[in-house]
């Protein structure tokens, strides 16, 4: 089966009847198993170009749909519904409610890459799969996912010492997502390596969290990082916003072309 | 054949590049590359002032802001280490390295904004192909090699069984590494053997493990550990399924998430493995040797101590 066509055969979508006479043929049972005809009419068709403008999306109109993503995909083998190459069909078609079905789950992504190593069409899933997942965020179709939750913090880091520290991150990201810090696998990580470090290990540890470590001369390249991001979010918002007004207009013009006619 | 033992020469004095994670959780990985490092007589400039390449998180922000990170290392290395030989341990590392490299050779864009934030940041812009990145793997085997090992180590690991993991980021996506899949001799990115090569150099006895290159969850180690505690479970327990007595790693995050996730897979799932992790720097300094202290083994997450003196390796 063609797999846009996969949504119809949602249990939703299926009838039976237990007794039917069609032009005095018996189908009844199994033979009356029947697929609701679908009717689509409100494709987003901005949905691509503005994914396409956020980082990652730029390759998504080269794919020709041979599945090598979704068939090497890491997140795939275990949830089953992750699947690069249908979501790139339902964004390319612009069903965005069909898409949006699924928009709890894209951002699980692991950028494994291992659908850009199989693609023939260099589309980058990978970078499609990111793009896509935070085009649903600026859209507000989601909340911010916990990865791009974690991202920011890393980044703001960076921006701030030049370097990252992964206890640091660690405590942000668990305050943040408002998770205790103490989970039971944590303590027992923190106990087992505990019981065997030297007190100097645990000394360079605490002088580390005290003073961080600092990159001589980052003060500007630190600057210059803020103002390119903050330069770089702009332009992704108005390129969702641009390009909106800009379809919306075309169809505008389009709808008083038809009723002329 | 006169560039090899050219070659081999410059290898000997590289710019180090350990990155943030081996300064925190990936410390063993540091103390054991700087440890082999002096065993075998190499020497390690580390970049001066370095930063963070940007790892896996920065490229989710703004793609252009790794680049720049990376090409800022880079240019460290170049302009204010002198040397254009960068040796980078961690897979993030050397991955974003290479990426930066291939992005400023064949981007014009890129290059343009690297060369404007470099200005700003006030040092000099990376141009591609001023300098070379090279993963420990790379620097052990073109300057000691398998020969140089096996005298050095007189099969000093025999009877350990390996599986050897290398993860996602030292082979894909293949494009950013031109130097693999060139035939005999280079590393392949379908099946990696440099790791194999040098420990079986060391003695020790390769399992035939299917998924050297699968994906241990690491980018979201934290922010979707369900995920990550079961990719992890599937690489433990296929190691222990092929025979394997150690996990050999060469990345720091591939390493603590197999070590935390081995713990979680156990406290939340009930599934216990028993496979140890060591990182490949730690098995080639005790073929060498090398104290386990001395490799910061003791400060690894998964205990193997009691385990290397079993086998008379300690
Ligand atoms: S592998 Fe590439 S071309 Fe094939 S379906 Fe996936 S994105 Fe499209
Ligand atoms: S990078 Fe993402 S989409 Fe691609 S194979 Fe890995 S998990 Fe799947």
């Amino acid at each position: 089966m063609p797999i846009h066509e996969k949504s119809l055969i949602r249990p939703e979508n299926i009838t039976s009847h237990d007794e039917l006479v069609i032009e005095g043929v018996d189908v009844s049972g199994h033979w009356s198993t029947f697929i609701e005809t679908r009717v689509i009419s409100d494709y987003n068709e901005e949905m691509e170009q503005e994914i396409a403008a956020l980082p990652g999306g730029e390759h998504i109109h080269r794919c020709w749909q041979c599945g090598s993503c979704t068939n090497s995909c890491t997140v795939h083998a275990i949830e089953p519904r992750f699947n690069p190459r249908y979501w790139i069909y339902l964004i390319r078609t612009g069903m965005e409610s069909e898409l949006l079905r699924d928009k709890d789950i894209i951002w699980q992504c692991v950028s494994c890459n291992k659908c850009t190593y199989a693609c023939p069409r260099d589309v980058v899933p990978e970078g499609v799969m990111k793009a896509t997942a935070h085009w649903l965020e600026m859209k507000g179709h989601v909340p911010e996912s916990p990865s791009m939750t974690f991202d920011k913090i890393f980044t703001e880091q960076i921006v701030e010492h030049g370097r990252i520290e992964d206890t640091k991150v660690l405590m942000q990201f668990m305050k943040r997502t408002n998770q205790p810090l103490m989970q039971d696998w944590l303590k027992q990580i923190v106990m087992n390596i505990g019981m065997r470090l030297p007190v100097k290990w645990g000394l360079r540890s605490a002088w580390n969290f005290v003073f961080h470590p600092r990159v001589s001369g980052w003060k500007k390249a630190g600057a210059a990082l803020e103002d390119y991001i903050n330069e770089v979010e702009q332009h992704h918002k108005s390129a969702l916003g641009d390009n909106k007004s800009k379809v919306a207009t075309d169809n505008a013009g389009q709808r008083q072309l038809r009723a002329a006619e | 054949m006169v560039d090899v033992t050219e070659r081999a020469k410059q290898l000997r004095d590289v710019a180090y590049y350990p990155g943030c994670a081996l300064e925190g959780s990936g410390n063993g990985y540091d103390v054991s590359t700087r440890a082999i490092a002096y065993a075998l007589g190499l020497n390690l400039r580390d970049v001066k002032d370095w930063n963070c390449c940007g790892a896996m998180e920065v490229k989710n922000i703004d793609p252009k802001v790794q680049t720049y990170l990376s090409s800022r290392v880079l240019s460290q290395a170049v302009n204010k280490t002198k040397n254009n030989i960068v040796m980078a341990p961690c897979n993030g590392c050397y991955h974003n390295l290479k990426k930066a490299e291939y992005d400023l050779a064949h981007d014009e864009n890129s290059r343009e904004i690297i060369d404007k934030l470099s200005t700003k940041a006030g040092h000099q812009t990376y141009e591609a192909g001023q300098a070379e990145t090279i993963h420990a793997l790379d620097w052990i085997k073109e300057t000691i090699g398998e020969e140089g090992l096996r005298e050095r180590t007189k099969g000093k690991l025999a009877g350990l069984k390996i599986a050897n993991y290398y993860g996602c980021m030292y082979v894909r996506p293949r494009h950013i590494f031109p130097e693999k899949d060139q035939g005999p001799g280079s590393e392949s990115t379908s099946k990696p053997h440099f790791m194999d090569d040098l420990l079986s150099a060391a003695g020790a006895e390769n399992v035939e493990f299917p998924l050297k290159t699968a994906c241990c969850g690491g980018a979201h180690t934290l922010s979707d550990s369900d995920m990550s505690t079961k990719l992890v479970l599937n690489i433990l327990q296929a190691a222990e399924a092929s025979g394997a007595e150690v996990i050999a790693t060469e990345c720091p995050t591939c390493h603590s998430g197999l070590e935390m996730h081995q713990i979680r897979a156990e406290k939340r799932y009930g599934k216990k493995t028993n496979v140890r992790i060591l990182y490949f720097t730690q098995l080639l300094g005790l073929a060498l040797g090398i104290g386990p202290r001395k490799l910061g083994i003791h400060t690894n997450i998964s205990d193997s101590i009691d385990f290397l003196r079993e086998k008379g390796l300690t």
